[in-house]
Parts: C-alpha cells; structure tokens; sequence
C-alpha cells in the first residue's frame, strides 16, 4: 500500500459520519454482553467495510474463507500427524521418525502453499496487472505494437494489509503457533476489524484475536487513555500533515522550477506529512480499539530517535517489518537451496562472502518485495531496493565504525554525536523516502542531485518567493512549526525504549481535570488550525458583479 | 554443546559464550549472525532449525541453543 | 466505583466541552468574514436588526441583488414620507426570502411586502458562500434553523452555521486588522436601510443584444419547489394582513434575462391569488433609466442614479395602489428619517467624490 493509499485510508477516518459510527460503535459494544461484543463488531467492521464499496466484499470474503478453510485442515492434519507419530514412535528408529515428521510436514505445506498463491495470486493481480501491463507495452512498443490500455482492477480497501494478516495467520497455524480458529465468523472479526482494516496495524492473531473476540469492559483508563491518544492522532493528521502537505503538492507539482532548495525542504516537509498521516492513523486505530477495551499492536516506536537505518526500521511500521523478518526474510535466507548456496560459496569465495551470500541476497529479495508491496510502481520498487542497500552498506561499515569508536571511545554516549546520528539517519530516510512524491524515478534523481547543484535556489527560502511558490501563509508555517516542536517534546516523553502512545496518555487518566482540559485543547486546535471542510476562497464570497 | 560454541566462536571471538545470556538482546547477533548459525547447525549437525523457532529465547544463550537443538533432534 | 470520583469525571469533561465551545464561538467571531471593505453584502442581512429597533417599517423589499442594488428607503422617505427597509441578499433564493419574512414579523408587521421575484428562477441551492452571506447575519430562531436546513449545499452541515469557527476555521493563517477590531465590537453601517449604494458607472455595452444572447429555455415553467415557496409567502402575508406586491426590477441582461413564459406563469399567479404584480421591465423607459449612465456593471445592476429614479417610479405605484401612511410629520419616524437620509446624501456625496 503506497502512501498516497495511506493518506486515502486516514481519510476515512477523517468525517462527521465516521465519528459518530464510531463513537455507536464504542458505546453500544461497551452496553453488550461481553459474548455478544464480537458479533456486534464484526457487523460494524464490515458495515464500514461495505461503505467503501459493496465489491469490496466478495474480495475480503475470499480471503477469510479460504485462509480460514486451509487453516482448519492444516490444524486437523497436524493432529492427526501427532496421533500417528505417537502412536508409531515406540516401533521406529530415531532416522525413521524423522522421515514421517517431514513427509508428514509436506503434506500440511502442500495446504499451506494452496493458501499462499491463491491469497498472494489474488493481491497481485489486482494491485500488479495494470504494472505489468504498462512495462510489456513499453517494451513491445520498441517493436512498433500500439499501446495496451490499462484494465483498471478492483483495489479492495485494505486488500495489502488483509492479505498479510490472513497469511500470517495461515502460516502460524501450519507453523503450530497458534491454533485455527473453527469458527468463520469469528476468524472474520480479526480480518475485518474496522479500526485496522485500511492501513493496519498488521496484527497477529495469537496478539489480537482473543481480545477482539471477548473484549474486557473497557474502564476509565482504557475510556480517556483512548480518546486522548484518539484525539492526538487527529492532531497529527490534520493539523501537522495536512498542511504540510500544501507545501508538498506545489513542489512536486512543479519539479523543473521548484527543485534545488525546493527538494531539500520536500525530504523535510514530506517526512511531517508521512509521520502525521501514518502514525497519526495509527493512534486513531489504537485510540479507538482501546476505548472498546482491545489493545492493538504498536506500529511505531519513536521512528525519527533512529540514529541507523537498522533501527529506524525497527521503529517504523513494526508490524509489516515483522511480517517481511518473519515470513519472508529468515524463511528464505535458510532455505535449503540457501544453505547449498552458502556451502557452495564458501568453498569457491571464501569464507567472508559465501557467509554473506544467502543474507544479502534474501535482504535485497525481502527489500524488493517490501517495496512491491507499497505499490506497483518502479518509484516503490527503488525505494525497497535503497533501502536494503543502505542497510547492507552499513552493515560493511561495521568494522569501519568499530574503528571510530575505539579511536573516541566517548562518542557513543556523546550527545551531539547522537543527534548528528538522528539527523542523519532522518535525512537519508526522508531522502530515499521521496521517492514516493515525484512521479517517476528519473525525476525524483533529477531533483535529487538539484539540491547539490542548484545552489542559487537556496536564496528563495530567505527572500520570499519560497513562501509565494509553496503556497502556505507564513502564519500556517508558524502553526506547523509549533505543531512540530510538540510532536518532538511528546516523542522524547517517557520511557524511551517503549513506544510514547499509551506512556504519555495513561498517567493522565488519573487527573481528570487536566486530561479533560488536555483533550479540549487538542480539540480546539484540531477544529481551528486542521485542515477539514469547504475551506475558505475569498473570491467566491465576492457577488459576482462583474 | 563444544561443537557449538565452537560455532558460535568463530562469529564473535571477543564473546563469552558460556557465561553471555543476552545474545538477542544486547544486540550481540543480529540477523546475519543467526542464518550462519541455523546454516552452521544444519552443516555440521544435521539437524534443521525451521524459522518458527527465530525467538530471542533461542538464541539468547548458548545453552538455550543447544536446549532447542537438542528438542529439534529428538524428533 | 465511589459515586464521587464519577461526578468528577463528568464535571472536568462537561467543563471542558463548554470551555472549548465558548472559544469556539469566540473563534467564530474572529474568524468570520466581517463583509466591511470586501462584500459588503454579507452585511446585509444582520444590518436589519438595529434598523428595526429604531423605527418600524411600512413596507419591507425582500428579495435578492434586485432589491438591495435598486429601491431606496431614504428617498422613499423624502419623496413619499414612506418608512421602509430592503432584506435583500446576494443571490438569495426564494425560501430565504421567506425565512427573512417570517423572521421580519418577529419584531413587526409591515403593511406591505414587496418580492422581487427572479429568484423564482432557482429550485435547488445554489452557492454555500451565497448561503454563508445570506444566512450568518440572521439572528437565531427556529426560522433561521429552517432557512439554512432547506439551503444547505452538498457538504455542508448545519453545525457549521451554530459554530461558524468550524466553516471559517481556514481562515486563522490569513487573518486582517479588520477581523480582530470587529470580532466584537460594532461594525460600521454599510447599507441604507439594506440599500447598497454603488457609485461607479460602467455603461452597457449597446452593441449588445441581450435578447438574441439569452440562454434556450428547456423548461418553460418556473420550479415547482419555487413556486411553492411563493404560495407560503403569499399565504403568511395574508394571514398577517400584508399586502404582497410581486415585482420584476427593470434590468433585463441576458445572463439573467427574464423570460415572457416566466412572465406570464408570475402574473397568471398573482390574478389567481389578487396580488398586483409590476413587471418593470417594459417600464425602463418612463421610470427615465439610461443605461449609459445608470448602472455600475454593464446594465445587469443599477448603479444610484438609476435606482433613485426606479424609488422615485415605484413610490408612485406604492402610494397609489396602496393606503400608506405619509409619516413626515410623525415625530416617531421623523427625526429617525431626515437624520438617515442626511446619512444617505453624505454617503453619496463622500462616494461620488472618492
């Protein structure tokens, strides 16, 4: 799911209507038995679901029922394979055991690997066709052919983020993690939660699945710590990235004139507007989840505090990176065809780089695909690859850095190093991340290598033309600032090896004065400084009079 | 249990592997660190350690490492 | 749970929803366009209150840039001794000239109502800033909640006109010394009497052939929804004794030409419900406009030399048709009058200087 998609699915977050759905949704699952609560929810996930587009169902439908079905089978062969094994252990050797095991063990694959192609068959044909498709016309138009139009697909809501839930889900039943669920309507629930449906987080099953099935009555904390951080994800997505992101459209709607300084303040800019939407719509999702008594997974742990790219993406969109470590990443990297490589390179290449081998090669694989799964664009698929290469790059510095800090042993804990670190991973993210906004990769390069080589458009920032072309007043610069400096104060609260979230609005729960003086201010800043509604063009209030 | 630490040797020699019970969380191995390892396992020992079984408390110390190897070879 | 821990609970947060309504309003105070130095317009409908305070009205113009931009109540009064006022607003539509009836009878019962009846033209809503300059100036009423549900464009809603700060909030980065100094102070008066006097001469091109440019009509007939609307004017005019004059102002251009069929669908209705109704537009001529000289935008609006001399035409009309009092010598209206129109005159001699 691109972040062009991410700012789409907050959206929907983003309405009167939505609002008052929700705030039913809480009071009335709150009122329910606790039995009867995941009925209630399931109604509501997939009422919210439908709003989107009725054909949005049979598409999630799919995905529950087969995920579901293979789950079940997998889960009833395996037990059948347990009693088997028993039954046979005293008569066979321990090599003979062995060989049931995995003969048994290809048999619940074989259910697995039906699962993951029709699941993962679905995504990509209807996220990738029309990629595929633009690529194959490109090339047969060097022999001449016309060019094939674009057959425009159904893009299910959410269909990116279900899909590894579902899977996940699958893989950890055939795994003997967690146990299948037998009930359809019930595993429903935890593909369909409405909270986490659009955008994640991409929670596991043997997390989420039992609270969201016997919700605990939600209480005061769970109440005003959910609304807090409800509220404050609201902040973030209409106050801090919904302006930015005025400043953002001009640039990069204009990427000839606006480059230079331009592209050096987008990575900045840019990088507030993707921290407001997403982790903003992160906080709305576990905002609201808690106020129904339902704990979601932390997405987002302080992403910006990175001071490696290694780091940063262990703060950052958590759950999908989990996805890709744990059922992409380390399934392949020790693979058997993995390990024959590794022996084979070992004897050929040496040591160093036949050890390497199957790492690197399933990083830039694992990489690729996380690029993928953000879009079906070659902007997507570079961004992946960048970022692999980065880590893989600094991963060979290792010994360089080893060598720094034991020449300034101090360094480590030094402050100014840190924040030199900080900053320096938050520009090479940010960099590498704006990719995202130029419309292909030729130009993103293009206004890339502007920022070292127009040095002239750096006066602009000063002299006021920066302010005519980015379209934003300087007061709402002033407000953004502001917005910011808050962002980063609350970012730093805390104990900062967990996530902010719930450290920051939980303590509050015990003053009700100043939590509910909190909320109404977050309130009244969202109402007045979010960007919502008509919006205000003076000339329309000007009587045409010719 | 010598053979791996042996292993495990050669991928950090600075590292007290019987004594060190915080591999995964002092960041000691990281991801490169414990394919070598499952490879190395799988080479020298024969026996497969599949990557549901990737858990910090696997591979925290040397002794829960030989614990799972151990679990994974009686089958 | 002790009781008293949950009455505390809810206190901080009552407290808290009234605080930040509070400043929500006060935001909206600020926030709001104030419709001094850019569209003046917007002023129109809340100027109306102090009027009435002062003195009561005879008769009352309702309707829309047709009414505000041609009858004169100041000349009405030195002419004819008539005490009258125009709720006239930009573009505003036929049910906001009934909310602006029903919400005039609130405070006082004129003897006679004159409509301009182009807006007949418009069934649906049509523009939300139109609706925002017609509507925010009116004084909260059941009539006014009614008025904005049936004008409320797609994507509007109605808490917005409760709490403007949440339609104006876009305003915050682009605030002017003027939003601050009228947040909550008086603002200057900008009509006269709900006429907006505009100076400026900008002839109508003759070359132009208004008739031959008129869009095709596709539906002969006004909308139904439009007429209903008229049908409760007329019906709440009669219930309270108003005499309801339908009038058709005299410009005719051909972006809002009045077509014959309307024409005929308008007097058929005012013979089917004894209401006089004046179609000025024949009239151009005798009421003496010349449109090289009488109108500010190329002959859609007239400017005020054109609208004193329609005042003058239709405040013959008035006080032959109708049994209106001469107020000259009452010492209720007298004062309040003559000092309004030295306020008019000095407007006009201060416009037409600058």
């Amino acid at each position: 799911m691109s972040f062009a998609a991410i700012r789409e699915a907050v959206t929907h977050f983003s309405s009167l209507t939505f609002l008052l759905f929700a705030a039913v949704v809480v009071l009335v699952c709150r009122l329910l038995p606790k039995r009867a609560r995941w009925v209630w929810l399931l109604a509501a996930s997939l009422a919210f679901y439908a709003a989107g587009d009725w054909w949005y169902l049979p598409f999630l439908a799919a995905s529950v029922l087969s995920t579901w079905g293979l789950a079940l089978l997998i889960g009833k062969q395996a037990a059948r394979d347990e009693a088997a094994l028993t039954a046979a252990r005293s008569t066979l050797s321990k090599d003979e055991r062995k060989a049931l095991k995995a003969s048994q063990k290809k048999k619940r694959a074989r259910l697995l690997w039906v699962g993951l192609v029709f699941n993962f068959g679905l995504l990509c044909v209807l996220k990738y066709t029309d990629f595929v498709l633009e690529g194959v016309s490109g090339i047969a138009s060097l022999w001449g052919a016309g060019p094939i139009r674009p057959l425009d697909l159904i893009l299910p809501l959410g269909i990116s983020y279900y899909t590894f839930r579902s899977t996940a889900y699958l893989i950890d039943v055939f795994r003997g993690k967690t146990e299948a669920q037998p009930n359809p309507a019930r595993y429903a629930l935890f593909i369909s939660f409405f909270p986490a449906v659009v955008q994640g987080p991409i929670c596991r099953y043997n997390e989420t699945a039992a609270q969201l099935l016997e919700p605990r009555d939600a209480d005061w904390t769970d109440f005003s710590a959910g609304l807090l951080r409800l509220l404050w994800g609201y902040f973030k997505k209409l106050v801090v990235a919904d302006t930015a992101m005025t400043a953002v459209r001009a640039i990069v709607s204009d990427p000839e004139r606006l480059n230079g300084a331009y592209a050096a303040v987008l990575i900045v800019v840019y990088s507030a507007v993707i921290y407001g939407d997403f982790t903003g719509g992160m906080d709305i999702s576990l905002g609201l989840s808690r106020m129904m008594g339902i704990t979601l997974t932390e997405n987002f742990n302080r992403p910006f505090s990175s001071v490696s790219t290694e780091e940063y993406w262990n703060r950052w969109h958590i759950t999908m990176g989990s996805y890709f470590t744990d059922y992409v990443f380390y399934p392949m990297s020790i693979s058997k065809p993995m390990q024959r490589l590794t022996v084979w390179g070992r004897a050929r290449l040496g040591n160093g780089i036949g050890m390497r081998l199957p790492v690197y090669l399933a990083t830039i694989i694992t990489w690729f695909l996380t690029g993928l799964w953000h879009g079906a664009s070659w902007n997507f698929i570079v961004w992946g690859l960048l970022n692999g290469a980065v880590i893989l790059i600094s991963r060979e510095c290792k010994p360089l850095y080893a060598r720094f800090h034991k020449r300034f042993p101090g360094a480590k804990e030094n402050r100014f190093y840190q924040a030199f670190c900080r900053v320096r991973t938050f520009l090479l993210m940010g960099a590498i991340r704006s990719l995202d906004c130029y419309r292909d990769v030729g130009v993103t390069f293009r206004a890339f290598g502007s920022i070292f080589t127009r040095p002239g458009t750096y006066a602009e920032l000063f002299n006021g033309q920066a302010l005519e072309a980015l379209g934003l007043p300087v007061a709402s610069w002033i407000m953004l600032l502001a917005a910011v400096v808050v962002l980063w104060l609350v970012g730093r609260a805390g104990d900062r090896k967990k996530p902010a979230g719930w450290q920051v609005a939980e303590p509050l729960s015990d003053k009700p004065l100043r939590w509910a003086l909190v909320c109404g201010a977050l309130l009244l800043v969202i109402l007045l400084a979010g960007q919502y509604g008509i919006g205000f063009d003076a000339s329309d209030f000007i009587y045409n009079r010719f | 249990m010598n053979q791996l630490i042996d292993i495990l040797h050669s991928l950090h020699p600075d590292v007290d592997f019987v004594t060190e019970t915080g591999l995964v969380e002092n960041g000691i191995l990281n991801s490169l660190d414990i394919v070598t390892i499952i490879t190395e396992v799988s080479v020298c020992m024969d026996v497969q350690i599949p990557a549901e079984e990737i858990l910090p408390e696997n591979f925290d110390s040397a002794a829960a490492l030989w614990a799972l190897v151990e679990r994974l070879d009686e089958a | 749970m002790k009781k008293h821990i949950i009455l505390t609970r809810v206190l901080c947060i009552l407290l808290s929803l009234v605080l930040v309504t509070a400043l929500l309003w006060a935001a909206g105070r600020v926030l709001e366009p104030k419709y001094v130095t850019v569209s003046p317009e917007g002023s129109l409908t809340a100027e109306y209150y102090a009027d009435a305070a002062e003195v009561s009205h005879d008769v009352v113009f309702i309707g829309d840039c047709e009414v505000y931009e041609a009858f004169i109540p100041a000349v009405l009064w030195t002419d004819f001794g008539i005490s009258s006022c125009v709720r006239g607003s930009a573009q505003q539509l036929v049910w906001q000239s009934y909310a602006m009836l029903e919400d005039t009878l609130r405070y006082e019962t004129p003897k006679v109502v004159v409509f301009n009846v182009l807006s007949l033209k418009y069934g649906t809503p049509q523009n939300e800033a139109f609706n925002r300059m017609t509507l925010d100036g009116m004084e909260w009423s059941s009539v006014k909640a009614d008025a904005v549900r049936a004008s409320m464009t797609e994507g509007e809603t109605f808490l917005t006109y409760l709490l403007p700060a949440l339609r104006f909030h876009s305003r915050l980065a682009e605030l002017s010394d003027e939003d601050f100094r009228y947040a909550f102070a008086a603002k200057p008066t900008v009509s006269d009497g709900g006429y907006l006097m505009q100076t400026g001469v900008v002839p109508a091109d003759p070359a132009v052939d208004n008739e031959a440019l008129k869009p095709l009509l596709t539906d002969p007939s006004l909308p139904a929804s439009a007429m209903e609307w008229l049908d409760r004017m007329t019906a709440l005019c009669e219930e309270r004794g108003i005499t309801l004059i339908l009038v058709k102002s005299p410009t005719n251009t051909w972006k809002y030409w009045w077509y014959d069929e309307w024409d005929a669908q308008v007097a058929d209705y005012a013979a089917a419900h004894s209401l006089a109704y004046f179609n000025l537009i024949p009239d151009a001529d005798k009421i003496g406009l010349d449109m090289s000289t009488d109108t500010y935008d190329g002959g859609i609006h007239l400017n005020v030399s054109g609208a004193e001399k329609l005042t003058r035409y239709f405040g013959h009309i008035l006080t032959t048709t109708c049994d209106l009092p001469d107020r000259r010598t009452d010492d209720a209206y007298a004062p309040v009058w003559d000092r309004r129109a030295n306020v008019y005159e000095q407007r006009k001699t201060e416009r037409k200087s600058s």
